[in-house]
């Protein structure tokens, strides 16, 4: 695995990809709630006048329209702003999409604190949680432009209801071109034996950055990208218990009931070790998106430190 | 209850679809028999299970009954033909009222209906399209239906197609605000295939519409967001029949029906009673409603 230093916007990846989707299938249409701009479909808009439905400032609407489209035979594509889809829009995610298995592919834009300055009634860190205690919902954080691109793919593939988060905080590459995103799998980016750290979408790379930092220390430290929090890839978790007997969980989300919490629940009635689930403690204070990711320690420093920590925790 | 039977009331089988070639008054007789036998149907399906909402039923049936016997486009041997009408019950607690005239058109056997809402069966109290052939959308949760109803609308138009669209919704129902979202984003489309049917019996559940968070004016309300308007006695077969072979009620826009109707009508100590949204009958009345509906 390569990583670059330029830095990329997710949703210029979603955009490419929804509109080539759009081209080899002309049952896919994107809905949509006024979010054009902040959603990268200008270019869909353009190209696809008819297949973009914008049914204005109406989240519940979006949802339960792109369930009737999906009733028509059509394979809807939903951009929304992932604050408000998901939580304005909570209640037709689980009836009118996972219910019913509706076959939608729901992409939260912008999650986690993106949007940084504009404060917590913008950030999206509960939406997982949300998600994926929704019987019949994938949920799907990826970590990059490429893991987008595929991800969004597996989820207009798979039938029935998927989540997709695409961030807008820049993030660099972390797979190379030979990436192969599976639903429900996990991938193996770095191996040791020391302790593992279960990261995904932003949190991708400052994993791997702490990950490479502690080999210097002498610590062999396990990083495993997991794209998909339901259906969980527990096998991968369980490799991680028994091989590595510690745990670190990051993630840009509440500490409560996202990966973390989806791990623990693996953890506990498996193979229990010391385990630290990093995220979003509490509602952000003001600040610019980076800045409050390095509040929370969600970065290199941060996670090698929840790593050392545990590690001294392990059961010897 | 415990002295249930399964009623034989000389209703016999359900009736099924009303042929379109007869004569709107022939037809319109036949749905008034087809819905008498609902009703009684809905009863003993109500009070085997001892749990439902006999008042919504009720109000509803009559609708249901010209909808799904009398001018539905459908195919039960093929209930997911892409051509097919659709139609979304958004009050999904009628469902007894909704599985009845679904058996009635033939989607699945007289027999399932004994089974509502017993364990395991697939006859929820509230609809699952997964598991009910006929059953368009999951409802339940209020306020669902008609964003759903505008999105099939909206893909028949992408298709070029005919079908059309019926959402069936509680008035009560019309105080969640995703009804309004739904009704700007129709009439802003001008989605002439999209009918929405308003079961105005006046009643929630716990009080009047108009005590409890006042809808009125209705008509000039759903006008002002786009439909075209036109208001019918929901329990009048052949007046429910007229307005709707006369879709849409202005052209270019999607219709808005408001059926004037009565919780748990025709029953006389059901009639207008609030307490009747989900009550279910004792014995005594159980019988006594049953002679009533003849």
């Amino acid at each position: 695995m390569t990583t670059s230093a330029a830095l990329y916007d997710c949703r210029d990846s979603f955009a490419e990809t929804v509109e080539a989707l759009a081209q080899e299938d002309p049952r896919v249409v994107v809905v949509c709630g006024d979010s054009i701009g902040s959603s990268k479909l200008v270019g869909f808009k353009e190209r696809y006048p008819d297949r973009l439905v914008n049914v204005g400032i109406a989240e519940q609407t979006v949802i339960g329209v792109a369930a009737g489209l999906a009733n028509g035979g059509k394979l809807p594509v939903v951009a929304g702003a992932s604050c408000f889809l998901t939580a304005r829009g909570l209640e037709q995610l689980k009836v009118d999409l996972a219910y019913t298995n509706a076959n939608v592919t729901v992409c939260g834009m912008s999650p986690g604190v993106a949007y940084g300055e504009l404060g917590p009634t913008h950030h999206s860190v509960e939406d997982i949680a949300w998600l994926r205690a929704i019987d019949n919902m994938v949920v799907v954080v990826p970590a990059d432009p490429l893991e987008t691109s595929q991800a969004l793919r597996a989820a207009v593939a798979h039938v029935g209801p998927a989540f997709v988060r695409v961030s807008r905080m820049g993030v660099p590459a972390v797979y190379d071109a030979s990436y192969k995103f599976s639903l429900g799998r996990a991938a193996r980016l770095l191996d040791g034996d020391d302790a593992t750290i279960i990261a995904n979408g932003t949190m991708v790379a400052p994993a791997l950055e702490a990950a490479r930092a502690m080999a210097a220390e002498g610590l062999a430290v396990r990083v495993v990208s997991m794209p998909t929090v339901r259906p969980l890839d527990e096998a991968e978790v369980v490799s991680a218990a028994t091989e590595t007997g510690a745990i670190v969980t990051v993630e840009e989300h509440s500490v409560r009931g996202g990966l973390g919490g989806a791990v623990a629940e693996v953890v506990v009635s498996s193979v229990p070790v010391p385990m630290t689930i990093l995220g979003v403690p509490h509602f952000a204070p003001t600040g610019p998106a980076r800045w409050l990711l390095d509040y929370f320690g969600l970065n290199a420093a941060g996670i090698a430190a929840a790593v050392r920590e545990v590690v001294k925790r392990k059961v010897t | 209850m415990s002295g249930y039977v399964v009623n034989d009331n000389g209703g016999g089988r359900l009736p099924g679809r009303v042929p379109a070639s007869l004569p709107n008054q022939e037809r319109a007789r036949l749905l008034a028999d087809a819905a008498r036998r609902l009703r009684a149907r809905e009863l003993e399906m109500v009070s085997k299970a001892g749990m439902g909402h006999l008042g919504g039923d009720f109000s509803a049936t009559d609708i249901l009954a010209v909808l799904l016997l009398g001018v539905l486009n459908l195919d039960p041997g093929n209930p997911k033909w892409p051509e097919r009408d659709r139609l979304v019950v958004s009050k999904g607690h009628a469902s007894a009222s909704y599985y009845a005239a679904l058996c009635a058109r033939g989607f699945f056997e007289e027999a399932l209906l004994w089974s509502y809402m017993a364990p395991c069966s697939v006859l929820n109290g509230h609809p699952d399209a997964k598991r009910v052939a006929g059953v368009e959308a999951n409802t339940g949760p209020l306020g669902h239906g008609l964003p759903i109803a505008v999105g099939m609308a909206i893909s028949a138009a992408l298709d070029g197609s005919a079908r059309r669209t019926f959402c069936l919704v509680g008035d009560g129902e019309l105080q969640e605000g995703s009804n309004w979202e739904a009704m700007m984003a129709a009439g802003h489309r001008g989605l002439g295939s999209l009918t929405v049917v308003v079961d105005r019996n006046r009643l929630q559940q716990g009080a009047g519409t108009e005590e409890t968070s006042r809808l009125e004016p209705l008509a000039s309300k759903a006008a002002a967001f786009g439909f075209g308007v036109t208001e019918v006695d929901g329990h009048d077969h052949l007046a429910l029949l007229n307005v709707f072979e006369c879709l849409p009620v202005e052209a270019g826009k999607p219709s808005f029906v408001i059926a004037h109707t009565h919780k748990g009508y025709p029953v006389s100590f059901m009639t207008d009673k609030v307490n009747w949204h989900h009550r279910v009958p004792t014995d005594e009345e159980f019988a006594a409603a049953l002679k009533e509906l003849g």
